[in-house]
């Protein structure tokens, strides 16, 4: 590794790092408007250049309440793991940024031979990952770790609740998260991003492609993320905040911001595998397609854009739909999710094996329009079946009370009837 | 009680339907709702920008003023009912003798410290010739306490600074003037 590689993965290692925590400030800012705008409020909107009365629609927001956070006392109770409690926030942060070594956030930059970078370069901390996609899984489910040691280290009730449920429900939708990727990696042969992306935008979205994958996965992200319906980890009426109840000061703000990086990944995940990265019909070219700069930024923006969206998307959901039970939230996952990601591995198992060239002539083994169109529609059909089929079979359980026909839940019988 | 007992009213809940089984009526009303409140207008005043909408002054119960007749004096008799009426007891009159020939008393001195004040609006009910008042000013602050506590002669100056914009309000409803 020469001095120019190692100058090129510092500077993108700070752009990545600078991007990702401003980012997630300004989400912070963006989460609250839009929580008042759907609540016919309109949300933080006075603070703007500091000493000055310049208003900016409230941008200014996110500088105040870090210095606010940074200047607040930073309590540890007497009966905490000292130890576990200082590492649970170091961990989840440290798992949340790690991820982006791999995360791309664009495709690559021309040479820029009066530098002596005489290749392109690849907008992502560690190009060419071959592992990138186990890299990414691996760390998010080490994040789990900052929950139950955060819960575990509080010696708190609700905290340990928190930190039980967290780790009930990450194990649950690991497996449908790892099933509707699996279906990605399958049609794209590679575990590379870069490689799933040029898959995309030289056929078609694998939103489009595999529905019930795309389904299935932004169901298991929304949980792996910890957002509503899905925040019963911290729910605040039943668990005032669960894990990070103990905390305060910029522990606490590690914690927060951890979760809101669990957000970004989340959308740059989803908009990687499943709606074409990059890639926008007729704007960004193909993957083999020669880069200029025009191109690259046309790609960046393509991307940012998406994931901006994406989290749009995060926040509106919040406010649309109440939070699971519990057992509704296990139901969904186990007799749900999990079924229907296994219907869609094997249905993209077999449509990528029809489309070996040994089978029909190879006639389906290019990625020609009818090809893609058979694809599509064969994903879409089997995505609809199936969800009747699982629908009609395991319905939510909405009706918790005692069953009538059975005694056992009488609970004051010893009272006069 | 057992959960089979006769006296508990069983009801049944409506069953899905294949839609409402499949989460779609639940995802798009809660889609459509959210989305619809997302661009509709806000309901928030941006108070200093913007000043409240008083619903009706004649029940606002904001600062208090004192009255003036005709001839320019204070409409207060010195009778005390308010004082004795009010819970927070914020009121503070000194009556003395009256140098006009058609009442006995007038107050020398009135004092309201609207800090102490509850703003129920009492005196205002309990005075025989409406003298005392409140008016629709809300935005009422003071730098010190002793800003707060309001004499005869701000009193006074408050109805000047209001009687163009509310005029007394025993007339409007139906008292004596």
């Amino acid at each position: 590794m020469d001095i120019t590689s190692l100058i090129i993965a510092f500077v993108k290692i700070s752009v990545v790092l600078g991007g990702i925590m401003t980012a997630a400030a300004y989400f912070v800012l963006l989460e609250r408007r839009v929580a008042a705008w759907v609540q016919d409020r309109r949300g933080p909107n006075r603070v703007g250049l500091p000493l000055t009365k310049i208003r900016l629609f409230g941008l200014g927001q996110p500088l105040a309440d870090g210095a606010k956070m940074i200047l607040k006392e930073e309590y540890t109770p007497a009966h905490v793991d000292r130890r576990l409690f200082v590492l649970a926030p170091i961990i989840i942060m440290s798992a949340a940024l790690a991820v982006y070594a791999a995360i791309p956030f664009g495709s690559s930059l021309p040479p820029i031979p009066q530098l002596g970078i005489n290749e392109p370069i690849n907008l992502v901390i560690a190009p060419q990952l071959d592992v990138g996609m186990i890299y990414v899984f691996a760390l998010s489910s080490i994040a789990v770790y900052g929950v139950i040691l955060g819960g575990w280290a509080s010696n708190n009730k609700y905290s340990f609740l928190g930190g039980l449920r967290s780790s009930a429900q990450m194990i649950a939708y690991e497996l449908p998260l790892g099933l509707g990727l699996l279906g990605v990696i399958l049609a794209t042969g590679s575990l590379r991003l870069d490689a799933i992306v040029g898959q995309q935008a030289d056929s078609v979205w694998f939103a489009l492609a595999q529905p019930l994958g795309f389904v299935v996965f932004v169901v298991a992200a929304f949980a792996e993320a910890g957002r509503l319906p899905f925040d019963l980890p911290e729910c605040e009426q039943e668990l005032i905040g669960g894990y990070h109840t103990e905390y305060s000061g910029m522990k606490l703000v590690l914690f927060l911001t951890a979760e809101f990086i669990h957000m970004i990944t989340a959308s740059f995940l989803i908009v990687i595998l499943f709606l074409g990265g990059w890639h926008f019909p007729g704007i960004t070219g193909g993957s083999e397609t020669e880069i200029t700069w025009l191109l690259a930024a046309l790609r960046i923006g393509v991307l940012l854009a998406k994931v901006f969206c994406v989290i749009f998307f995060f926040m509106l959901v919040r406010w649309s739909w109440p939070r699971f039970r519990f057992d509704q939230l296990m139901t969904l996952a186990w007799k749900i999710m999990l079924p229907l990601g296994v219907v869609n591995l094997i249905s993209v198992a077999f449509i990528t094996e029809f489309q070996h060239p040994s089978y029909f002539g190879g006639r389906f083994a290019d990625a020609s329009p009818t090809t893609t169109l058979i694809v599509c529609a064969a994903g879409w059909v089997v995505a609809i079946v199936s969800w009747i089929v699982v629908a009609s079979l395991s319905p939510l359980v909405t009706d918790n009370r005692p069953r009538l026909d059975l005694d056992v839940y009488g609970v004051d019988s010893q009272l006069e009837p | 009680m057992k959960a089979n007992d006769k006296r508990i009213d069983w009801v049944e809940e409506p069953k899905l339907g294949l839609a409402g089984r499949m989460y779609l009526p639940l995802i798009l009303g809660g889609l459509t709702t959210t989305s619809k409140h997302l661009v509709s207008p806000k309901v928030t005043v941006s108070y200093p920008d913007q000043e409240p909408e008083i619903g009706n002054p004649l029940i606002y119960r904001g600062v208090h003023r004192l009255n003036k007749d005709e001839q320019g004096r204070v409409k207060c008799v010195a009778c005390f009912l308010c004082a004795t009426a009010c819970p927070a007891h914020c009121i503070d009159i000194i009556g003395v003798e009256s140098p006009w020939p058609d009442r006995e008393k007038y107050p020398e001195s009135f004092v309201i410290d609207e800090l102490r004040c509850i703003f129920c609006g009492m005196c205002e009910e309990a005075c025989p010739v409406d003298a005392i008042e409140l008016t629709s000013l809300y935005n009422l602050t003071g730098r010190s306490r002793e800003e707060m506590i309001f004499d005869k002669e701000k009193l006074l100056s408050v109805y000047d600074a209001t009687k163009d914009k509310e005029p007394m309000k025993s007339t409007q409803l139906g008292g004596t003037v």
